[in-house]
């Protein structure tokens, strides 16, 4: 038996060790930062829902959540024209974005929850000059991505370096010219746009995790008067 | 309420229907053994989760809808515009998976104390019924909130009828309703999956109930309490099920309920585990994920139908994993039913099926690589093993003498000292200065008394497995 045991574990440690994966960034996000949400919002219309719409939320929702006024989101938040009651509805034509893009943008309401925040922070970092591209950039986490870089005039360019030139296994990317914004300017813009699609993602996030303590709180009362009772009951069985 | 009138409804009631009689039937005048432990605790949790997937599930029908163009959208609606809609479906997804940990637990349970031998039989058949049916549950289930994983999961889990020589083809047509995982599956499903197989869950349920307490429950001695009756006819080592063990289960339900809620208020979707993260992507037939992996509840058998080259082998492999525990009454036919008085071969026997049984589960989340396959055919052939040879290996088993009555069981009160005493063993008190030069008396891990206990810890599981 002991020798079928190593077999079988020495089995899985091989299985276990054999896959290997692109090393993600921490986002450092914090869903009940209201300014920070905010902000990622903001960044959200301007750079994000021209080709991506986040259909599952609504602009009111925004206003009770991140606690501010409806006329503050419709002026800083949302783009011109919408209501309060609209979802937040990209314009771009379908068809058009498949002509230029290769493909439908996504809706992005659920990206947080499919990707992962982590993903997401890497991603919208990984973005490199890429000349063979029709768009000029390509992107080290998501390989051949039809999304151009958005953000390259607050990030500046990146050029890639290679570990292994001939199968252009990227090494590590670094900043080639830089953009409007410092590079620590430019992780706050990144982190608030990641912490605002976590907050889309699931909006009652925030709520389900206050009030489990509570729930924990209440259901530890309950076990222990239950546990008193079963006491008093079985007091005389032995 | 000691009204007349009210005596007189009350009255007028027990005259036409047999409510006493039920009542003290299955409650107050059920004997059960006195000595039920841990592992007793999961016929009443499945139930508290039956119960729970009823009513969180008929919830979620007020707002769903079962057409592949709104179903996604109508699941996001729940989790955002239904006022509580997000905890009723998380409750139905966790319970979902809770469901599969109570009844895995539950049916071993009856592997450790013989729970399915002489006269049990049929309760164990009923009980295998009910997991048939809660895995067609949870199959069809799936499908419905109609994301990238539940579409081709059941794509490839129907598309497995068709390896069936002959009828294949045109049985998964028929099941599907279309040539692909489309619209017509999924409102078939949703009828199946909140109609149909609930009512034969709970007539099974009812069924298996109704059987157990024919029958009397097992024990952890395994041994039947009506053969030592008193002059009532009372078995003397059987307590009457309520008030005992309904005191005893609330106690129970709450520890049970607090781990649910840890998951269901921090992370409902358990790393992937219990809600996978690629099925928060709408269902896209033009588009095939990179990995599909079932739910882990389903990944032992799903990696047992990797195993097998043959598609058709395959799925014959898969159903045989679940067929052949209906045939345990009579695979093991030993008369001594608790494991602590078997001996050491069938111990042994059972530890290796537990590690096959979970090497199985986690090879079936892995995407299929050269050597995990071949550690796959290795467990597959462990777990048949475990069953198939069962007759063999078990006319070499030593037993121990069996009591005649019930052995005590220490309660949480009875071992608190022990508990307190083990803690003190491997930890030692040392007092920190801290920086703002306050002392601190803490309690931290001490080395050598951790390596004699996890060396003692060891020795004893060695010696439990003779």
């Amino acid at each position: 038996m002991k020798t079928l045991l190593t077999v079988i574990f020495s089995l899985f440690a091989f299985t276990c060790s054999a896959s290997g994966k692109t090393e993600l960034m921490h986002a450092d996000i914090d869903i009940s930062d209201n300014v920070s949400l905010k902000r990622g919002a903001e960044h959200y219309v301007t750079y994000c829902l021209g080709c991506h719409s986040a259909k599952h939320i609504r602009y009111l929702r925004i206003a009770e959540d991140f606690e501010l006024n409806e006329d503050v989101v419709l002026k800083d938040i949302a783009p011109v024209g919408a209501s309060i009651y609209d979802p937040m509805l990209s314009a771009m034509d379908k068809h058009d974005s498949k002509h230029w893009f290769g493909n439908v943008p996504p809706d992005l309401s659920l990206i947080a929850r499919s990707r992962g925040s982590d993903w997401l922070y890497t991603y919208l970092k990984s973005f490199y000059r890429d000349s063979t591209k029709t768009h000029g950039t390509n992107n080290a986490l998501f390989k051949d991505v039809g999304m151009p870089n958005v953000l390259w005039k607050l990030q500046g360019e990146q050029v890639p370096h290679y570990s292994d030139a001939e199968n252009q296994v990227i090494d590590s990317l670094s900043l080639a010219r830089p953009g409007e914004l410092s590079p620590s300017e430019f992780d706050t813009v990144v982190t608030d746009l990641v912490n605002f699609l976590d907050y889309v993602g699931e909006p009652a996030k925030l709520k389900r995790q206050q009030m489990g303590k509570y729930v924990l709180f209440f259901i530890l009362i309950l076990g222990f008067i239950g546990y008193l009772l079963k006491k008093e009951y079985w007091k005389d069985i032995h | 309420m000691n009204s007349p009138r009210f005596n007189n409804f009350v009255n007028w009631i027990l005259a036409r229907f047999p409510l006493t009689k039920v009542w003290n039937e299955h409650l107050a005048e059920y004997y059960a053994p006195k000595n039920f432990n841990f592992w007793y605790f999961f016929g009443s949790l499945a139930l508290l989760v039956l119960v729970n997937q009823f009513a969180t599930g008929i919830m979620l029908t007020i707002n769903y809808k079962p057409d592949s163009a709104l179903a996604f959208d109508s699941v996001e609606y729940i989790m955002r515009d239904v006022d509580w809609g997000w905890l009723i479906r998380y409750m139905h997804s966790t319970g979902a998976s809770a469901f599969f940990i109570v009844v895995y637990l539950h049916m071993f349970r009856g592997l450790l104390y013989g729970s399915f031998k002489k006269p049990r039989e049929l309760v164990w058949i009923f009980g295998m019924l009910i997991y048939v049916c809660l895995m067609a549950e949870a199959f069809m289930g799936y499908l419905l909130p109609w994301g990238q994983m539940s579409y081709w999961g059941a794509q490839v889990i129907i598309s497995l009828f068709s390896a069936i020589p002959i009828v294949g083809e045109d049985l998964s047509l028929w099941i599907r309703g279309d040539y692909v995982v489309a619209d017509a599956t999924l409102n078939r499903f949703f009828a199946f999956h909140v109609a149909a197989i609930p009512l034969v869950l709970v007539l099974l349920v009812f069924l298996h109930i109704v059987a157990l307490h024919q029958v009397g429950s097992n024990n952890p001695d395994g041994i039947e309490i009506k053969e030592n009756k008193g002059p009532d006819g009372i078995p003397v080592d059987g307590i009457p099920f309520h008030p005992y063990y309904t005191v005893k289960d609330i106690v129970g339900i709450c520890v049970f309920i607090f781990f649910f809620s840890v998951v269901l208020f921090y992370m409902p979707e358990l790393e992937g585990y219990f809600l996978e993260h690629a099925n928060f992507i709408p269902a896209d037939p033009l588009q095939t994920p990179e990995h599909i992996a079932p739910l882990w509840y389903f990944t032992p058998f799903y990696a047992i139908l990797r195993a097998v080259p043959d598609k058709f082998a395959g799925v014959l492999a898969m159903g045989g994993a679940i067929f052949v525990l209906f045939l345990l009454p009579w695979l093991d036919t030993v008369k001594v039913k608790s494991i602590r008085y078997r001996g050491g071969i069938y111990k042994k026997a059972l530890f290796l099926f537990v590690i096959s049984f979970f090497g199985l589960g986690y090879l079936g989340m892995q995407a299929p690589t050269p050597s995990a396959t071949i550690a796959a055919r290795l467990l597959t052939v462990v777990y048949f093993s475990f069953f198939l040879l069962m007759p063999i290996y078990t006319r070499w088993e030593k037993f121990k003498t069996v009591p005649k009555r019930l052995t005590s069981n220490s309660s949480i009160g009875d071992r608190l000292p022990l508990i307190k005493q083990a803690i003190s063993d491997i930890t030692q008190d040392t007092v920190v200065t801290t920086k703002s030069g306050k002392t601190l008396h803490l309690k931290t891990p001490n080395p050598s008394g951790l390596r004699s206990a996890s060396v003692d810890l060891a020795k004893k599981m060695k010696d439990s497995l003779d």
